[in-house]
């Protein structure tokens, strides 16, 4: 590679390097918002993201316990239905 | 045996869960993440016995496959199903916690990709057992092995790797006024599990009796 070309190169990556600066960069914070003063819409109550915590952990237990009662139920009536056919027949 | 205890320890479960809410409530807030930080006390003894679900399942599903009795894998099905139960409230919790305590919901850091990684693993147990006809409890018992492998990483990898989720010092470290509340809580989800545990395994028993029986009357 010649001179002439890496200088070429060299200005291309600057110039590269220059405009992803001016594009993504972010401007500098000038200074510090207290919490307190922040718009309603920036802030993010702590309350509903809890609750609903909560709320999934208690429906998920609660589903659970239910899908498992319904299905010891099934079996059990099954085992008992399968009994009697099995006694009928014997008989 | 545990017949007998079942009734006792389902009471105490009931005390012990409707208590927590107040015990957590009388916890004092955590100084950088304020009311949001009462997620953990249902979070990480959820995840906590996930972890130890998935141990419990993969040493029950080696003693199932070492000896090829039945109850080994009763209980192993009933373990991976638990596995998925609390893994599930784990997985939902924690970016409920972490959408105001890091302002995002979910990050691809190496505790909760593996912790989501083992999670699926126990899905797959349970697509397995459910799809994969007759011999699919020897597969799925393999598959229970290698989630249950996954466990200590999923447990260490706070420590191992660069991660924004809080260390595995947190804990033993608590204060005793966030402490308490959390051993209540874990308290009441180990017994949970252990009474869910039972009665999952004899769901599967009993699956077994049905069929045995079905067996016998076609002959």
């Amino acid at each position: 590679m010649s001179t002439k070309q890496m200088r070429w190169w060299l200005l291309f990556l600057v110039g590269l390097a220059g405009m992803n600066a001016a594009v993504f960069g972010q401007p500098g914070q000038s200074q510090f918002v207290p919490v307190n003063e922040l718009p309603a819409a920036e802030q993010l109550p702590a309350a509903p993201l809890l609750i609903a915590a909560y709320v999934f952990v208690w429906a998920a237990m609660l589903a659970y316990v239910w899908s498992l009662w319904r299905r010891l139920g099934k079996v059990e009536r099954d085992i008992s239905e399968l009994s009697q056919l099995m006694s009928k027949r014997r008989a | 045996m545990m017949r007998k205890l079942f009734t006792p320890v389902l009471v105490v479960v009931a005390i012990v869960f409707v208590t927590a809410p107040i015990v957590i409530a009388r916890a004092p807030f955590e100084s950088t993440m304020g009311l949001v930080q009462k997620i953990f006390y249902y979070h990480m003894p959820a995840a906590m016995l996930m972890l130890l679900s998935a141990i419990f399942c993969g040493l029950v599903s080696t003693a199932f496959l070492a000896t090829r009795r039945a109850a080994f894998d009763h209980l192993a099905v009933a373990a991976a199903e638990l596995t998925v139960l609390y893994g599930a409230i784990a997985m939902v919790t924690g970016p409920l916690w972490a959408r105001k305590a890091w302002g995002v919901w979910w990050v691809w850091d190496a505790r909760l990709t593996i912790s989501l990684l083992m999670w699926m693993i126990f899905v797959s147990y349970l697509l397995l057992r459910k799809y994969g006809g007759p011999g699919s409890e020897k597969l799925s018992a393999g598959l229970a092995v290698f989630g249950m492998a996954n466990a200590p990483f999923v447990y260490i990898s706070v420590n191992l790797w660069r991660t924004m989720h809080p260390k595995t010092s947190v804990v033993p470290s608590l204060p005793v006024d966030f402490a308490l509340p959390l051993w209540w809580a874990f308290v009441g989800f180990l017994l949970l599990y252990v009474v869910l545990l039972t009665a999952r395994a004899r769901l599967e028993t009993q699956r077994a009796l049905v069929d045995h029986l079905y067996l016998d009357f076609d002959e």
